[in-house]
C-alpha cells in the first residue's frame, strides 16, 4: 500500500510510473533554528500540487533506455552494472545486475555490480521522485529501465562487432558475453568491442526478449555478486572508512524524547587520551577523538545536565492505557461499508479482541555511522549506507550551507536497515554534518552511533493498539467488522504528509487492514484510525503498517474461524474470493505442509498445532504455514515454517527465498521477546542484553515455494514479515495455548 | 607500546592498554573485517581467533592479549577456513554480510574441532553470533555443509 499509495498521490498508475513522465522534481528546504537551537531540517519530495509551477516536468525515467547511466562495459571484459538502489543485504545489487545482463545477454561470470552515485537526474526511483530506496519497490521500478539499457547496450555491441566485421546486423548472435558471427565464424568479446560500441549513437528504440529465453532472470543457481567480499572481510561498510585526519564522533543525547541540553562540563571527557574536542549540536554533545574507542571514554566522562520540560516521562502502561481508551472511542473512519456496529449487535455470535504492539527498534546489524569530510570546491563528501540520497544530499547540504549539487554521496554496502537508514529528515546524516560544521570542517569526521545509541535511539515501530469486535451469523458467516487502530505518524511534519496523510488519516498505520482483501465478502465493515503522540519518535519498520495489521487481522480471523468451527484455510478461502492470488498462495503453502493430514503428538505425547496466515504487502502476496510443539511446561518450540510466495517473476528466485526467510525470522525474533519499554520516559532496554535477538536456536527450518508468474516482478525485502508471527501465534492457539494477543509472547506466556 | 601478534605479523601499537583488541583492530591496525555489533559480548560480531580459540574482541583487552597469535578473517587459511568460506559461497549466506565475519570465525573454531557436529554442538557454537538478516537457516546448513567439506 506504501507504494501504491505513492504512486496514488503522484495521479500515476504502477504502470504510467515505470514507463511514463514522473512529474517534476522540484524539492525545498524548511531550515530553521527552533526553539533550543534545534535545528529542523526537513526536505520535501516532489508532489503534483507542488510540481504546479512554472517548471517544465522533467523525464526522470523510461521510456528512453539509458544504457550508459546503468552499464559500464570495461575493455578488460568487465560488465559493471550501476545499482541506484542501496543494498543492504535484500541482494538488490544482484538483482539489479541481472535484469540489466539478462537482456544484454552477458555471462554471469563477468557481471560486477555497484551502488550508483548520488544524481537524482539520473537515478530518482520512479516510484518517489527522488533516489532512494524502500517500500520494496527497487525491483518493481527498475525492471523496465534496466532491460531497456541492457537490450540498448546489446544492441550497440552488436552494432559495433557489424561494423568491424562489415555484416548485417541480423547475422550477428550474443551469448555470454560473447558476440558472434556464425557465417564467418568471427567472435568478440564484450571488452573488446567496448570501446567501439561506446563511440554509438545510443538506440532509441530496442526490442525486449521474450521472457521463455531468459538464462539469468528466474535462474536459482546464480550466486550473489557480494558472496565472497561478505565472506573474505573485503567488503566496506560506511564503518570501515578511514580518511586521512579523521576524527570519530560519538554523540550524548538527552536520555528522554523530547529532552535538550542544559548545560554540560567536558573537562573530564577533554582529558582522556585521543579525545580531540566537544562540541554542542542540536541533538546533543558531540565528543570527537582519534578513535571509536577514545570518543566512547570521551562521553562517559562528560557531564550533561538535561532539560526535560518537553519530554515524554510517560511509562509504557501508561501510553498503553490511554491508547486503549482511545480504541475504545470514536475515530477517523479509514474504511467505512453498512453499519458495522449495528450488524455486531444483531449477531448469532460476538467476538472481541484487543492487540497490543510494543515500540521496536530496527537495530540493523551495523549501528547508524556515516563520514563526512568538506571538499577543496567547497563542497562535501559523504560515505554512507545510503538510503535517501535526494533528502540526504539536500539536508547536507543545508546544514552545511552549500548546495545540493556540492553533496558527492558514495553509497556502501550497509549492514541492515529495516528501515531505519531511510528517515525523511535524514537524521544521522544531519547531525553528522552538524559536528562537521561545529568544528568549521577541519577534519573529516566519522559520526557512529553505539549500539546503545540505536537501541535508545527512537525511530521505533510506533507502539499499536487494534481493538476488534466481529459478529458471526448462525452459519459462520461474518455479518460485520469493526476496529479502532491507535498508533503515532510518522507522517506528520515530513514531506511525506501530503502524500500519505489523507483526512487526518495515516495511511502506513491502517494499511492491511483498511484495505483487507476479506472485506469484500463481510457486508458490515468498518476500521478507525486515532492518532497517537508521544515525543518518542517513530518510523517505517520492515514492511510498516503490516507489522500490526497483518497480525491482528490474522490471529482475529482465526478466532472467528474457531469460533464458526470452520476450518483455518477453508474459512480463509472462502472469505478470498476474488483475490486469485491470495488464494493461491495460501492453497500452495497448505498443501506443502501437509495441511490435510492430522499433526501427530510429539514424542512424549506433547500437543502440537498448525497455524496459518495469508496477507498482501507491496503487491506481494505471502501465506505462512507454521507447526509448534507446546512443552507442557509453559515454553514452545517453532518446529517447521512453510511459506509460499507470489512476487511476480522471481529475478532471482535464490534471493527471493533468503529474504522470505530472513523476513519469517525477523517477524518471528521480535514477536517472540522483543520490545522497547519506557519507565517515566526513560527506556528501558540498551543493548542485544536487554533488547535479545533472535539467536539461531530459535530459528525453525522455514521452506520457502516460489509461486510461478509472469507478472512484473514486485518486492520481496518487506513481504516475508508480516505472516510469519500470527501463523506461529495461530499454530500455538491451535495446539491449545494461549491467544497470544500482547506482543511481544514473552508478556504472557504461550500456556 | 603494545606489542601483537596478529594474521602472522608482529605489531606495535601505542594504545592504552584497557582499549579492546576490536577497536586496536579495527581504528589502529586498520582491519576493518572484523565488526563491532554491540561492545558487550552479545552478538559476536567481534570474533577473531586467539590461538585458535574464538574470543569477542570487544571484551579483549589490548593489554591482555600477550603472546597469544590473533587471526582475523583477513588473515584465514588451513582446510577448517577453506571449508567454511566454500560452503558459505556454495549456500549464498550472506545477506547484508556485516555479521558474517563473525559468523565465519566461530564457524572455522567449531569445524577445526569437530568435523561431525550435531544440531546442538552447532546452537552452542554459534548461538553467540547474532544475524539480525536472520541468516541462520543457511548458517546451520552451511556449517554442516562445511564439515562435509572439510571431511573430504
Ligand atoms: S561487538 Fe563484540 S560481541 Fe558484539
Ligand atoms: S547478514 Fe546481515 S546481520 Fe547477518
Amino acid at each position: 500500500m506504501f507504494a501504491k499509495r505513492l504512486l496514488e498521490a503522484a495521479g500515476l498508475s504502477p504502470r504510467e510510473a515505470l514507463t511514463g513522465t514522473v512529474p517534476t522534481r522540484r524539492a525545498f528546504l524548511k531550515g530553521a533554528a527552533g526553539a533550543g537551537g534545534a535545528l529542523v531540517v526537513a526536505a520535501a519530495l516532489p508532489m503534483p500540487a507542488m510540481a504546479a509551477g512554472p517548471a517544465a516536468p522533467q523525464v526522470v525515467g523510461p521510456p528512453e533506455p539509458r544504457p550508459l547511466a546503468f552499464i559500464r562495459i570495461g575493455t578488460d571484459n568487465t560488465v559493471t552494472v550501476l545499482a541506484k538502489h542501496l543494498d543492504k543485504g535484500q541482494g538488490i545489487v544482484s538483482g539489479l545486475a541481472t535484469i540489466a545482463a539478462e537482456e544484454l545477454d552477458a555471462d554471469w561470470a563477468q557481471v560486477r555490480g555497484e551502488h550508483a552515485p548520488a544524481d537524482v537526474k539520473l537515478y530518482a526511483n520512479h516510484f518517489f521522485g527522488i533516489q532512494g530506496t524502500g517500500g520494496s519497490t527497487a525491483i518493481a521500478n527498475s525492471w523496465d529501465e534496466l532491460r531497456m539499457a541492457g537490450a540498448a547496450a546489446r544492441a550497440m555491441l552488436v552494432e559495433a562487432a557489424a561494423q568491424r566485421w562489415k555484416v548485417p546486423v541480423a547475422e550477428i548472435t550474443v551469448a555470454k558475453g560473447v558476440v558472434s558471427h556464425a557465417k564467418s565464424k568471427r567472435t568478440a568479446t564484450f571488452g573488446e568491442l567496448a570501446e567501439a560500441a561506446a563511440k554509438l549513437p545510443v538506440p532509441q528504440t530496442v526490442t525486449l526478449k521474450d521472457p521463455s529465453k531468459y538464462t539469468l532472470i528466474g535462474n536459482p543457481k546464480l550466486h550473489r555478486l557480494d558472496h565472497v567480499s561478505k565472506t573474505d572481510g573485503t567488503a566496506v561498510f560506511a564503518m570501515d572508512v578511514k580518511r586521512p585526519g579523521m576524527l570519530t564522533a560519538v554523540v550524548a543525547r538527552p536520555p528522554r524524547f523530547g529532552g535538550s541540553v542544559k548545560s554540560f562540563d567536558a573537562t573530564a571527557a577533554k582529558a582522556v587520551p585521543g579525545v580531540r574536542d566537544v562540541v554542542q549540536v542540536a541533538t546533543g554533545v558531540a565528543v570527537l577523538a582519534d578513535h571509536t574507542w577514545a570518543a566512547i571514554k570521551g562521553r562517559e566522562a562528560l557531564t550533561v545536565e538535561w532539560d526535560d520540560a518537553k519530554a515524554e516521562t510517560r511509562s509504557t502502561a501508561q501510553i498503553v492505557e490511554e491508547y486503549r481508551k482511545l480504541a475504545a472511542s470514536p475515530g477517523l473512519k479509514a474504511a467505512a461499508k453498512g453499519d458495522a456496529a449495528k450488524a455486531i449487535a444483531g449477531a448469532a455470535t460476538v467476538l472481541e479482541a484487543e492487540y497490543v504492539f510494543p515500540y521496536l527498534a530496527h537495530a540493523p546489524m551495523e549501528p547508524l555511522n556515516c563520514v563526512i569530510e568538506m571538499t577543496k570546491d567547497g563542497g562535501c563528501e559523504i560515505w554512507a549506507g545510503a538510503q535517501f540520497q535526494t533528502v540526504e544530499q539536500q539536508v547536507a547540504a543545508a546544514v552545511l550551507g552549500i548546495t545540493p549539487d556540492k553533496v558527492k554521496i558514495n553509497t556502501l554496502w550497509a549492514g541492515g536497515s529495516f528501515g531505519r537508514r531511510a528517515t525523511p529528515n535524514a537524521d544521522y546524516i544531519a547531525e553528522a554534518a552538524m559536528v562537521v560544521k561545529a568544528i568549521d570542517g577541519r577534519a573529516p569526521v566519522h559520526l557512529v552511533w553505539t549500539r546503545e545509541d540505536d537501541i535508545q535511539g527512537g525511530r521505533y515501530r510506533p507502539l499499536v493498539v487494534h481493538k476488534i469486535a466481529a459478529g458471526l451469523d448462525q452459519a459462520g458467516n461474518i455479518v460485520g467488522w469493526r476496529q479502532g487502530i491507535v498508533s503515532q505518524s510518522f507522517m506528520v511534519g515530513t514531506p511525506f504528509e501530503p502524500m500519505l496523510m489523507k483526512d487526518g488519516i495515516d495511511a502506513t498505520a491502517v494499511e492491511g487492514a483498511a484495505d483487507m482483501a476479506y472485506a469484500g465478502k463481510i457486508p458490515n465493515f468498518q476500521v478507525e484510525y486515532h492518532q497517537g503522540k508521544s515525543p518518542v519518535t517513530t518510523l517505517w519498520w520492515r514492511s510498516v503498517g503490516h507489522t500490526h495489521t497483518a497480525y491482528a487481522k490474522e490471529a482475529f480471523i482465526d478466532e472467528l474461524a474457531a469460533a464458526a468451527g470452520k476450518d483455518q484455510v477453508a474459512f480463509r478461502m472462502a472469505l478470498l474470493e476474488g483475490h486469485p492470488r491470495l488464494q493461491a498462495v495460501l492453497k500452495l503453502a497448505a498443501e506443502k505442509a501437509g495441511w490435510d493430514k492430522p499433526l501427530a503428538k510429539g514424542p512424549n505425547g506433547e500437543a502440537r498445532g498448525r497455524g496459518v496466515a495469508v496477507h498482501e504487502s507491496f503487491q506481494s502476496y505471502v501465506a505462512h504455514v507454521a507447526e509448534v510443539t507446546l512443552d507442557g511446561r509453559g515454553g514452545y518450540r517453532v518446529d517447521r515454517v512453510v511459506c509460499a510466495i507470489d512476487c511476480g517473476i522471481a529475478v532471482n528466485p535464490d534471493v527471493v527465498k533468503a529474504q522470505i526467510e530472513g523476513g519469517t525470522g525477523y517477524g518471528l525474533g521480535h514477536a517472540l521477546r522483543n520490545e522497547i519499554t519506557l519507565t517515566d520516559g526513560r527506556v528501558d532496554q540498551a543493548n542485544f542484553d536487554t533488547y535479545e535477538p533472535m539467536r539461531l536456536s530459535d530459528m525453525p527450518p522455514v521452506e520457502v515455494h516460489i509461486v510461478p508468474s509472469d507478472a512484473r516482478p514486485t518486492g520481496v525485502g518487506e513481504p516475508g514479515v508480516p505472516t510469519a508471527a500470527p501463523a506461529v501465534a495461530n499454530a500455538i492457539a491451535a495446539a491449545g495455548g494461549r491467544r497470544l494477543r500482547n506482543l511481544p509472547f514473552t508478556r504472557e506466556g504461550v500456556a | 607500546m603494545i606489542r601483537l601478534t596478529i594474521n602472522g605479523q608482529t605489531r606495535e601499537v601505542d594504545v592504552p592498554a584497557d582499549m579492546p583488541l576490536l577497536w586496536v583492530l579495527r581504528d589502529v591496525v586498520g582491519l576493518t573485517g572484523t565488526k563491532y555489533g554491540c561492545g558487550v559480548a552479545a552478538c559476536g560480531a567481534c570474533t577473531v581467533h586467539m590461538d585458535g580459540q574464538p574470543v569477542r574482541s570487544c571484551q579483549t583487552l589490548a593489554g591482555d592479549v600477550g603472546d597469544a597469535k590473533i587471526t582475523t578473517i583477513e588473515g584465514l587459511d588451513g582446510k577448517a577456513a577453506d571449508a567454511v568460506q566454500t560452503a558459505w559461497r556454495n549456500l549464498d549466506v550472506v545477506q547484508c554480510g556485516y555479521c558474517q565475519s563473525g559468523q565465519i570465525m566461530s564457524a572455522i573454531a567449531l569445524i577445526a574441532e569437530n568435523r561431525n557436529p550435531t544440531d546442538a554442538d552447532i546452537e552452542a557454537a554459534m548461538d553467540g553470533n547474532v544475524c539480525r538478516c536472520a541468516t541462520y537457516v543457511r548458517i546451520k546448513a552451511a556449517v554442516k555443509e562445511a564439515a562435509k567439506l572439510a571431511r573430504a
